[in-house]
């Protein structure tokens, strides 16, 4: 066993107070002279390289995109949750630990998670403090709204760009200190490869994507803050650009991957109309506030769904989740779209959709808006008027992308949706100091397999991504980085920084020696059918084992007869694209093993094998109670390691919202 | 939504790199379906031009959503298109018709050189931010949230002005070239809450200053960057913004130091 926790000893509420007074610090004239290199400029990217330029670290940081403030962060609709309790509805840090820890159906670790619900405050008090302007209410203070799978109301919104205005926070804290010279930043770069010496991690290789040189920068830490994998499935509500291949390239490197299969099905997107998509979107999770999900009673009901009379409509999650209702976890809610659909109530052209219904909303809404304008009797076109009025405010933004996108107006007729991929639990192992298992290598925000289980919650990847940036790396990092006051800035001449530009330029070169017949696209289009039918919200082992057998002859069909054209000297966005596809070729095959390995099904997890007889997932807790950390030995050869999980504080059962 | 399929006419703009002139080149593309995105549309004219052998066109996008600000196109004149208050990336098929002629470039300005095709670098919005678009407060410096309250009239319209997603729209729009709605729109922002209040004369005037160091062209009130700005940001910031630069200049100008 090489993999060592570091959780801390003691009591659960005591752990980080005890580790942030006792772990090792630098002293300012040190600090000066430590580089540190941040991949990724989302949430966590901008907000850990932020706050160590503030610590008087030499900071880098790099991302793909043309700034820091277009990474795929800024994509996040819904909101962030912290234990405030301004609602006075019994909110605490241990409820906010509890929800996490069920929520991810017992496959977190304790010490993470509560610590994430300690800082959890903290960060609404800091993004406040740089103006991130969150929805307020008419007394002047921050207002909450519910997310799914809890029963208190602590998530803090900005309409429905919550994580535009998080990001720009953070983006705007970031670029202050480019601008005092803490930092320098990198954009349109990638990084292609981790550069370890004596076993640390001590530098990359990046590509600069204008002019296609590639880069040696070194660093006596570097933290990968590079986001999730789901367009793995070429599907999901990811940005196009979101990919694995940083993740990848230290992974064999040889970090562990942690938990792979664990991917996370949003249950409410706008369905699939065609094979031209390119994307899914999100209708944010705080629609299911007020929205109710339905099917019609009626197998293969054709009628419009504003013919279908209230008797004839299944409210399928009021009826099986009374407690919770529209407010399951997004595991269940998704789930629960997909039996339906399967057993032929789908609805819409596809038939694969399921109505979420704002109706009866805009009804309440508007009375209570008439009584208090203190109208009398109002008339139903009235009522109904008003009740859009409320709507729009709270929910304006998405009602719109909606009718963009479908043509159709969804104050007037229900929103048709359906599940698609959305976030990656899975990500590179790391220990309660979010250190990976090579040294002086750091995962933070979703590229860690981190905090959230088999399942995360709503409202919940902003928290950990600001989380892991503001308030947990700058401690951790400086007791690693204490012990490495003397080692002098590596040049960049070193064998080792040779050796790994050479493995990216033979790389490169191969890409664009194979000439081959199929587009990158078309690959990517393949592998992702594969992934969505077979890896995706059901799966079996004949399944996994089908898949794993056609990931490995895509894999070698790509390399044999992909066509990338232009060449490596110049801006190439096909080549970059082929990089990226080329790991998620490998990735994919790892998601398939781990899928495969864990005999159970538990969050997003989901074996067709192991459910009780009301279809819920049923967990093996005697067997499968640990990370899956996967270790890379070569091609289509990972090695198991086990992390074993232990429940102090909550006690695991079957995860119940009836 | 009633959909069917069309063939359309491209003219789009290459251009190899910044010091290459630069031209039109024709494309047909057939059975486009209404249910398409425009970027998708352009996908499907990349893979037929891959599948020719030939370089597809380069053009900048990632979350098409419309919240990342990276896709930039002027279509038939209008930076992001036709549709009112919507990005590239979230313009529908829907709006042409079998038989039509598109013409697409890209954001043109001094100051967002050509990259490639339609992809231009945008880096100088960055350093106008780093003028002083933030406030000072480091991490760990915060208070209580709640302890601050902010009327919601003035946290909305902070949001409605924090919602420019940095597209360049504006300056594309703009006979001048000028950035003035963009950083008007982050003066504001940061002018209307109490937050902001202690660096808002040093802000304003570094950030105007960054404007003209990046080349951008001054503000004559044509009104074109808020007709064509795909997130309905109002001009009135630019009123504001004029308003805090004069109150910063009557008060001795600034001398910040960061
Ligand atoms: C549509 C949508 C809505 C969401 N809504 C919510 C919500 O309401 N609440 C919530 O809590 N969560 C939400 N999420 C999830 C959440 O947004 C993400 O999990 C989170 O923002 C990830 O942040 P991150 O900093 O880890 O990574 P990202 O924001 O993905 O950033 C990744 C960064 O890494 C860079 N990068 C990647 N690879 C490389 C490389 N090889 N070289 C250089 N740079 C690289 C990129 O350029 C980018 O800067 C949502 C997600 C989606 C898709
Ligand atoms: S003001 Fe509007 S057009 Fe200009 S950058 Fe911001 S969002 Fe784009
Ligand atoms: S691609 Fe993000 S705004 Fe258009």
């Amino acid at each position: 066993m090489t993999l060592n926790s570091k959780i801390p000893s003691g009591d659960l509420n005591a752990k980080w107070e005890t580790y942030k007074s006792t772990c090792k610090l630098v002293n300012p004239a040190n600090k000066r002279h430590l580089d540190v290199i941040v991949i990724g400029t989302g949430l966590a990217g901008a907000s850990a390289a932020a706050s160590l330029g503030e610590m008087g670290y030499k900071v880098k940081t790099f991302c793909f995109q043309d700034s820091p403030r277009r990474a795929h962060s800024i994509a996040a609709q819904g909101g962030i949750n912290a234990a405030k309790n301004y609602q006075n509805d019994g909110d605490s840090t241990y409820r906010l630990f509890y929800d996490t820890i069920k929520g991810g159906d017992y496959r977190a670790r304790e010490a993470n998670v509560h610590r994430l619900a300690e800082v959890s405050a903290n960060i609404i008090d800091q993004c406040v403090a740089q103006g991130v302007p969150f929805a307020r209410e008419y007394g002047g203070l921050l207002s909450n709204r519910s997310f799914g799978g809890v029963q208190v109301q602590r998530t803090f919104y900005a309409a429905g760009q919550t994580g535009q205005q998080l990001l720009i926070g953070a983006y705007q804290a970031l670029e202050r200190q480019v601008a005092l010279g803490n930092v320098t930043q990198y954009s349109r770069h990638e990084m292609l490869e981790v550069v370890k010496i004596d076993g640390k991690a001590r530098g990359i290789i990046a590509r600069n994507l204008v002019t296609g040189e590639l880069e040696r920068h070194f660093g006596h830490a570097v933290l990968l803050c590079t986001g999730g994998y789901g367009n793995v499935f070429y599907l999901s509500t990811n940005a196009m650009g979101s990919n694995v291949t940083a993740a990848w390239k230290a992974h064999k490197k040889g970090a562990h991957f942690g938990n792979p299969c664990y991917t996370q099905i949003h249950p409410t997107c706008i369905p699939v109309s065609g094979d031209h998509q390119s994307k899914l979107t999100l209708m944010s999770e705080s629609l299911r506030n007020d929205g109710r999900i339905w099917v019609p009673k009626a197998k293969g009901d054709d009628r419009k769904a504003n013919d279908i009379p209230e008797e004839e409509r299944d409210y399928y999650l009021e009826r099986r989740y009374p407690a919770f209702g529209n407010l399951v976890p997004r595991d269940v809610a998704s789930r629960a779209a997909k039996e339906r659909c399967d057993a032929g109530y789908g609805v819409g052209a596809s038939k694969q959709a399921v109505y979420l219904d704002y109706s009866s909303a805009i009804i309440r809404y508007g009375k209570s808006e008439a009584n208090k304008l203190g109208i009398n009797n109002p008339s139903d076109a009235q009522v109904k008027e008003l009740g859009k009025g409320v709507v729009e405010a709270k929910y304006g933004n998405l009602f719109e992308m909606y009718e963009k996108i479908t043509g159709e107006n969804p104050y007037e007729v229900p929103m048709r949706i359906y599940p698609a991929v959305h976030y990656t639990m899975g990500g590179l192992w790391v220990d309660y100091e979010l250190m990976t298992s090579v040294e002086g290598l750091y995962a933070l925000g979703e590229a860690n397999f981190s905090d959230h289980g088999a399942n995360r919650l709503g409202a919940s990847a902003l928290m950990q991504g600001l989380a892991d940036g503001y308030f947990v790396i700058p401690y951790t990092l400086g007791n690693y980085l204490a012990d490495e006051i003397r080692t002098k800035a590596i040049p960049t001449d070193h064998e080792a920084f040779v050796e790994a530009e050479k493995s990216v330029n033979d790389r490169i070169t191969k890409l664009l020696s194979i000439k081959g017949k199929e587009s990158v696209e078309s690959f990517h289009k393949r592998l992702g059918k594969i992934m969505w039918n077979k890896c995706g919200m059901a799966r079996n082992e004949q399944g996994l084992k089908e898949a794993i057998t056609e990931i490995q002859a895509l894999r070698k069909e790509f390399w044999e007869n992909v066509f990338v054209p232009g060449s490596a000297d110049e801006y190439n966005p096909e080549l970059d694209k082929a990089g990226r596809v080329a790991d998620f070729l490998e990735l994919g095959e790892l998601m398939c093993i781990d899928a495969l390995n864990r005999n159970e099904s538990c969050g997003g997890h989901f074996r067709e094998e192991y459910q009780t007889e009301e279809g819920e997932a049923m967990r093996q807790d005697d067997k499968y109670m640990y990370v899956a950390a996967w270790k890379y030995n070569g091609e289509s050869n990972f090695e198991l390691e086990k992390e074993d999980l232990n429940y102090d504080v909550v006690k695991p059962t079957q995860r119940s919202y009836k | 939504m009633e959909h069917y399929n069309m063939n359309l006419t491209l003219k789009v703009w290459r251009q190899r790199n910044s010091k290459d002139t630069g031209h039109f080149d024709t494309f047909q593309v057939k059975d486009i379906s209404s249910e398409m995105s425009f970027l998708e549309m352009f996908d499907v004219l990349n893979e037929q031009l891959v599948s020719e052998g030939k370089e597809p066109i380069a053009f900048d996008h990632d979350c098409r959503e419309g919240i990342c600000g990276m896709c930039s196109m002027v279509i038939d004149g209008q930076p992001h298109g036709p549709w009112g208050q919507t990005t590239t990336c979230q313009l529908h098929m829907r709006h042409y018709k079998d038989g039509d002629t598109i013409t697409v470039e890209p954001f043109r300005a001094n100051a967002f050189p050509v990259i490639k095709d339609l992809v231009v670098d945008r880096t100088s919005f960055d350093r106008i931010i780093q003028a002083g678009g933030y406030i000072s407060v480091n991490t760990g410096n915060a208070v209580d949230a709640n302890s601050l309250p902010i009327e919601k009239h003035d946290a909305d319209e902070a949001f409605a002005a924090a919602a420019c997603i940095g597209c360049g729209a504006c300056v594309a729009a703009c006979p001048n070239a000028s950035a003035m709605l963009f950083t008007s729109a982050k003066v504001s922002h940061l002018a209307l809450l109490p937050q902001g209040d202690p660096e808002r004369k040093t802000r304003v005037v570094n950030m105007v200053e960054q404007l003209d160091k990046e080349g951008f062209g001054g503000c004559t009130n044509i009104g074109a960057c808020e007709a064509e700005c795909p997130k309905g940001i109002s001009i009135e910031n630019i009123a504001r913004l004029n308003r805090e630069y004069v109150g910063a200049m009557l008060d001795g100008g600034s001398k910040n130091t960061i």
